[in-house]
């Protein structure tokens, strides 16, 4: 009516609901989406780039462009394998209140054991070799969330700072290895490992030749599984999400906090350990000191966009798999800078963020109100 | 190996210019912390400053107007975590970490035009004669502006939080919003005034590596500096002078190791370099575990605050 529309100029006042809503849950993250995309556009613009280009270009030409999607959409599984991986061993965590920003460096640190066993067992090309490669970058992640958990369960330390903080002596690490223990011997002085993908003991090949199928990416959907029946039929899922929405009823309920937090530390470095050892096994193939390039961090995003629910994890890390290709694709076709799609990122989390509002709070504009 | 060529007194000269990005920027999260609300997104904001104050200080020669737009820079994006956290009510951890993987990406976007450019120089206050005074003139007297700045912010942040009225106001909310708001306080404008200031001071922070410490721009070139200002906060058990004293500690141990390996110590960089981050996490450890450290963390950190009435 628009007799009643001047006395709407009132206040915009936010009222909790009583349930979060699953309409918006499931709309939001679409809405994220397409603000990013919108706000990316005009960032493009101000680059002096077509935006539209630059949209489809990322979003569209790496699936469906007949000259470049025969090289893309491979890529795809090969980035969205380690991204879900992360980022499901991340979800726990972050449904629990206990926040591991440090996968990178679980990462990194999973991949130099990993390849570690392996090169110790070189020339011997046994089927063993790859299995024993596989537990040890299991083992190392968690080894190195475990200084996190251990601190954080038993010394009350800021578990966001350390495992941060580690990262940065992992890539330290990285470096010292890259150049010292790991260097292939035979490389003519340069740093860098003996490569892991061009030796059959060691290699994690393409499964299904055209797709990016490798084990890594194997071992991402049965993260997913595993994590879907973990949440919902598990007792463990249970105190995991009990944690997070009410830890006073979680401590009578007898949720061990020490225990929790040093599972979830667990889950996530042994997870990120693996995508490291899947890494330099397969697509990166060796031990470099640019070995990582950031999916510790980015599966942070994946997370939160999955909305922290194993499904929505998978087609999160599809889609920022997707953002990656697109992004060396806009680089190389329209001088987009790869850093851009970084902000690009960025923004997604932000926008997500912001939307959720929507999922837990009501919108309603109040008429101003006199006080009797 | 040559211990010999350590020099102590320009040791503390170096380790003074090595800390003061961090002094700026955890004295910034320190205000913001004591308002009630965690904001883990310095890194990114140094990194915004530090773009933005070498883009303009190279552009208009004036190494001021840099810090300036530095200050400004890094502020705007902070208040897009405050409109976030405070307006939008979202996760203070998730909007931390989304300002500091944004502020990477769009500070190297920033940065391209300005790899291997070299800034104009911010030059030592000349003090007459009191710079050449042996010991105390390096020391003290031999300094660029914005230590000094960093020294005085130090004092006047101590001195607003704990003997003026505002920063009583400001604690109150950070102790308990619900009480600051029943007795008429407006909790969200002061959170957000706070999280502008610690936005300003971490670009002030940020500019300072990439002007004055480095000076040029590389890509991530704060390398942890802003999560190692979250963990001075810590260390300094929310106190002004406890940031100074940690933030010039962890300056100490990144200027000896660096001169240890220049003099050639027999372990390699990778180890040295490493050993400021791990010196950080003990000392972390060492403050956290004990009960005195966490009663002084402000009561209402980090909790969302949404006034229902």
């Amino acid at each position: 009516m628009p007799g009643r529309a001047a006395g709407m100029c009132g206040m915009i006042a936010l009222e909790k609901r009583p349930q979060p809503s699953r309409l918006w849950a499931l709309a939001t993250p679409l809405l994220a989406v397409l603000l990013t995309m919108i706000a990316g556009g005009l960032l493009f613009a101000l680059l002096g780039k077509d935006p539209f280009a630059a949209i489809r270009t990322i979003f569209w030409d790496p699936l469906f462009d007949p000259q470049f999607s025969g090289y893309s959409r491979p890529q795809l599984l090969v980035k969205a394998g380690p991204l879900i991986l992360i980022a499901i061993g991340l979800s726990f965590g972050f449904r629990a209140g206990v926040w591991n920003i440090g996968a990178e460096g679980q990462y990194i640190v999973g991949a130099l054991s990993g390849a570690a066993v392996g090169l110790a067992l070189y020339p011997y090309d046994g089927w063993i070799v790859f299995p024993a490669m596989v537990l040890a970058g299991l083992a190392g992640g968690i080894a190195w969330a475990m200084i996190p958990a251990i601190l954080r369960a038993y010394f009350k330390t800021n578990e966001i700072l350390v495992s941060l903080l580690l990262v940065y002596v992992a890539e330290n690490l990285l470096a010292s290895m890259a150049v010292g223990p790991l260097r292939n011997p035979e490389g003519g002085g340069f740093p860098g490992s003996r490569n892991l993908a061009q030796w059959s003991g060691s290699a994690n090949p393409e499964l299904i030749a055209g797709t990016g199928m490798h084990w890594g990416v194997v071992a991402a959907f049965i993260a997913v599984i595993a994590a879907y029946v973990l949440l919902a039929r598990h007792m463990f899922g249970f105190h995991v999400r009990l944690a997070g929405q009410a830890p006073r009823a979680a401590g009578f309920a007898g949720v061990d906090p020490a225990r929790l937090i040093i599972l979830c530390l667990g889950i996530s470095g042994g997870l990120a350990g693996l995508a490291g050892l899947f890494e330099v096994t397969g697509p990166a193939g060796q031990i470099g000191i640019d070995f990582n390039v950031g999916y510790g961090f980015t599966a942070i995003i994946v997370a939160f966009l999955g909305r922290l629910n194993p499904i929505g994890i998978l087609l999160a890390g599809l889609l920022m798999a997707l953002t990656y290709i697109g992004g060396e694709l806009a680089s190389f076709m329209l001088d987009i800078p790869m850093a851009a799609i970084q902000a690009f990122q960025g923004m997604l989390l932000f926008f997500l963020l912001a939307v959720d509002l929507l999922v837990n709070f009501r919108i309603r504009i109040k008429r101003r109100e006199i006080a009797p | 190996m040559n211990f010999g060529s350590i020099d102590p007194v320009l040791l503390i000269a170096s380790l003074m210019v090595a800390a003061t990005p961090i002094v700026l920027a955890a004295l910034g999260e320190l205000v913001v912390e004591k308002s009630g609300v965690l904001n883990l997104g310095v890194e990114g904001m140094m990194i915004t400053g530090a773009i933005c104050g070498f883009a303009v200080a190279t552009e208009t020669g004036s190494p001021l107007a840099g810090f300036a737009a530095a200050a400004l820079g890094a502020m705007l994006l902070s208040l897009v975590f405050g409109l976030l956290t405070q307006v939008m009510l979202s996760n203070q951890v998730a909007t931390g970490l989304a300002l500091t993987l944004f502020g990477l990406g769009i500070s190297a976007l920033i940065g391209q035009d300005y790899i291997g450019v070299k800034p104009p120089r911010t030059q030592p206050i000349d003090f007459g004669g009191l710079g050449d005074l042996p010991l105390l003139g390096p020391v003290l007297f031999n300094h660029d502006w914005v230590v000094y700045l960093s020294l005085f912010m130090v004092f006047a942040t101590g001195f607003f939080l704990n003997r003026t009225r505002a920063g009583l106001v400001l604690r109150a909310c950070g102790e308990n919003h619900d009480a600051a708001h029943a007795i008429g306080i407006k909790v969200v404008r002061i959170r957000l005034a706070a999280i502008a200031f610690g936005g300003a001071c971490a670009g002030l922070g940020g500019a300072y590596l990439s002007l004055v410490r480095v000076p040029q721009w590389t890509e991530g070139m704060t390398a942890g500096a802003g999560w190692i200002a979250l963990a001075i906060v810590v260390f300094g058990a929310w106190r002004a002078g406890g940031v100074l004293l940690g933030a010039y500690l962890f300056g100490g141990m990144t200027v000896l190791q660096l001169n240890l390996q220049a003099a050639g110590v027999a372990l390699p960089v990778e180890y040295l370099s490493m050993s400021p981050y791990l010196i950080t996490i003990a000392v972390l450890v060492v403050m956290s575990a004990r009960r005195r450290t966490r009663l002084a963390a402000p009561a209402a950190l980090g909790r969302v605050f949404h006034a229902s009435s």
